[in-house]
C-alpha cells in the first residue's frame, strides 16, 4: 500500500492525543519549586551550624545529590519524575538520577564492561559539552583580558 | 461504499490450509503489573516481583518463555520429545530471550523475528507445516519483558522521565501454543502474511501510528481478495496498536468502505485498565498479544462464543540505532484467520 506520508504524518499529528502541557507545567513548578526550597532550608541549616558558605553550598549540592541517589536506588525517584517532569529533571536531582540509573541498570553486565562503561550514557553529553564549553569560554574569557 | 477504491489485486496471497491444522492447547505467564489488569485472573501463573527467581531480566525473559512451555507440555502430559518443532521468538537482540529460554528442550528450534506480530508470524509458520504434513506437532512460544526491553529500547528503567500519552507499555508476559495438524481447538483456516509499510512515522513513542497502515494494507488485501468484510467476522484484533493505532485504523477502514467498530478490537487496549495503571496507549510487545490469545481469545473460539476470528499481529521493526539515526519505523502485519467449529 502506498501511504501519502506527508499527510498521513499531518493527520496523526492532528489527532493523536496530547501531553497536558499547561498541568505538567504546573507539577513541574511546584515540585521543582519545592526541591528548591528544600535546597534553601539544607543551605541555612549548614549555616547554622557554623560551616562556612561556600562549604555549606557545596554540602547543599551533596546532601540534594544524596538523596536522588537514594531515592533512585529504591525505585521512587522515577516515580516522582513521572509527574515532575522538568521540575526534578533541571535541578542536581535529575543529573544525579541520570548517572545512577544507568549504573543500577547496566550492573548485569558487570562492574567494567557494564556499569563502568554505561555509568555516563545519560550524563555524558552533558559532561562532554559542558566541559567543551567552559574550555571554550575561558579561551574566550583569555583573550578578551589581554585587550582590556 | 467506495470499497472498489483500493487498488485491484492480481497476485493471490492468501494461504489457505486444507487440512484443518489446529491449536489445541495454550499456556501464559505475566507479571505484575499483568496481574492486576482485566485478563489478570486468567494466567497460568506470574510473579509478583517480574524477576521469576532470576537476577537479571534478560534471564527473566528466558525463564519465563522456559516455565510457560513446561506448562504447556505439562497441560498435555506429553515430554519435550512429542513435539515436532519449536518455533519461538522475542524482541531482545538476536531473540536470545528464546534460545536461552528453551535451551534445555531437545526439540529442532525455529527462531523467528517479527517485532511484536511474532506470536501471528509463529502460529501461522506452525500452521503451514502442520497443514503440509512436514510436522505433526509444532509449538509456538512468544515472549516480552518490559524491563528488558526497557533497557534495549529505551532509558534505564529507575530513569525519571516523561511519557507521551501515545506511548505503550511493553507487556511482561509469555504464551505457548500447540499447533497441530490434528484434534480440536481453534482452527488456522487461512494465513495472510503482510508487506512492510513505511508511514512515515519516526516517533517511536507512537507505534501505533506506525503501525495502523501495515494493518489497514493487509485487512483491505484480505477483504478484497476473499470476498468478505467486517461483517464476515465475529471479532478482527490486532495485535498492539494500543488506544492510537486501533482509533487510526478503525478511521482509515470507514473512509475504504469497511464498518470495523462493532467487532474490532486489539490486545493492547485489553491487557490493562489504562487509567487505573497509567498504562497510557496500552500494552505491546511480543508477550501481549500472545497473553490475550491465550487468556481470552482462543478460549472463547472453543466454546464457540466466537465463530470467525481475524488475527492480525502487528509488528514495528525498529531498533535503538534505528531511531537514533532518524529512520522511520515501518511496521508488519500477519493475519491469521481462526474458526470454531461444531463436534
Amino acid at each position: 500500500m502506498s501511504v501519502n506520508k506527508e499527510k498521513y504524518g499531518k493527520y496523526v499529528e492532528k489527532t493523536a492525543k496530547k501531553s497536558p502541557i499547561l498541568k505538567n507545567c504546573v507539577k513541574a513548578f511546584l515540585i521543582g519549586g519545592l526541591i528548591c526550597v528544600i535546597g534553601q532550608a539544607l543551605m541555612q541549616l549548614y549555616l547554622y551550624l557554623d560551616i562556612s558558605k561556600e562549604t555549606s553550598k557545596a554540602l547543599v549540592s551533596v546532601t540534594l545529590i544524596f538523596i536522588t541517589a537514594l531515592l533512585t536506588g529504591l525505585g521512587i525517584f522515577d516515580d516522582i519524575a513521572k509527574h515532575a517532569g522538568a521540575g526534578t529533571l533541571v535541578p542536581i536531582t535529575g543529573f544525579a538520577n541520570s548517572v545512577v540509573s544507568p549504573a543500577l541498570d547496566n550492573k548485569s553486565e558487570g562492574f567494567v564492561m557494564g556499569l563502568g562503561a554505561k555509568i555516563f550514557i545519560i550524563a555524558g553529553p552533558v559532561i562532554l559539552y559542558g566541559t567543551a564549553a567552559s574550555v571554550l569560554y575561558g579561551v574566550i574569557y583569555y583573550i578578551c583580558k589581554l585587550f582590556m | 461504499m467506495r470499497r472498489a477504491s483500493y487498488r485491484k489485486m492480481t497476485i493471490t496471497m492468501i494461504i489457505k490450509l486444507k487440512n484443518s491444522p489446529v491449536i489445541t492447547c495454550f499456556s501464559c505467564v505475566g507479571g505484575k503489573e499483568e496481574r492486576k489488569g482485566p485478563l489478570g485472573d486468567k494466567l497460568d501463573f506470574y510473579d509478583e516481583t517480574d524477576r521469576f527467581d532470576k537476577n537479571t531480566w534478560e534471564k527473566a525473559e528466558s525463564e519465563m518463555q522456559r516455565r510457560v512451555f513446561n506448562h504447556l507440555l505439562s497441560k498435555r502430559d506429553l515430554k519435550a520429545t512429542d513435539v515436532d518443532i519449536l518455533i519461538a521468538g522475542d524482541l531482545i537482540n538476536q531473540c536470545t530471550s528464546s534460545s536461552y529460554g528453551l535451551l534445555s528442550f531437545d526439540i529442532p528450534y525455529f527462531g523467528i523475528y517479527g517485532a511484536c506480530s511474532t506470536a501471528a508470524l509463529g502460529l501461522a509458520l506452525g500452521g503451514i507445516l502442520c497443514d503440509g504434513g512436514y510436522v505433526k506437532r509444532a509449538a509456538v512460544v512468544t515472549s516480552s519483558h518490559f524491563c528488558s526491553a526497557e533497557r534495549q529500547f529505551r532509558f534505564p528503567l529507575e530513569y525519571g522521565s516523561q511519557r507521551t500519552p501515545t506511548s505503550q507499555h511493553t507487556a511482561t508476559a509469555a504464551g505457548a501454543f500447540f499447533v497441530e495438524s490434528s484434534g480440536s481447538g481453534a482452527y488456522i483456516d487461512e494465513v495472510l502474511f503482510g508487506i512492510t509499510v513505511d508511514a512515515g512515522i519516526a516517533d517511536a513513542n507512537n507505534m501505533g501510528a506506525a503501525m495502523a497502515p501495515a494493518a489497514v494494507d493487509t485487512l483491505v488485501k484480505y477483504f478484497r481478495e476473499s470476498g468478505t468484510g467486517p461483517e464476515s467476522f465475529d471479532l478482527i484484533v490486532t495485535g498492539d496498536l494500543g488506544y492510537e493505532g486501533h482509533r487510526i485504523v478503525t478511521e482509515m477502514m470507514l473512509q475504504l468502505g469497511y464498518d470495523m467498530k462493532n467487532v474490532y478490537n486489539d490486545c493492547g487496549l485489553m491487557l490493562y485498565d489504562r487509567q487505573k495503571q497509567d498504562m497510557h496507549a496500552g500494552a505491546s510487545g511480543c508477550g501481549c498479544s500472545a497473553f490475550a490469545m491465550a487468556a481470552s481469545i482462543l478460549p472463547d473460539i472453543i466454546s464457540g462464543k466466537y465463530k470467525n476470528v481475524l488475527f492480525l499481529g502487528s509488528g514495528a521493526l525498529l531498533s535503538q540505532a534505528s531511531v537514533l539515526q532518524g529512520e522511520n519505523i515501518p511496521g508488519v502485519v500477519h493475519l491469521v484467520k481462526l474458526s470454531h467449529r461444531e463436534g
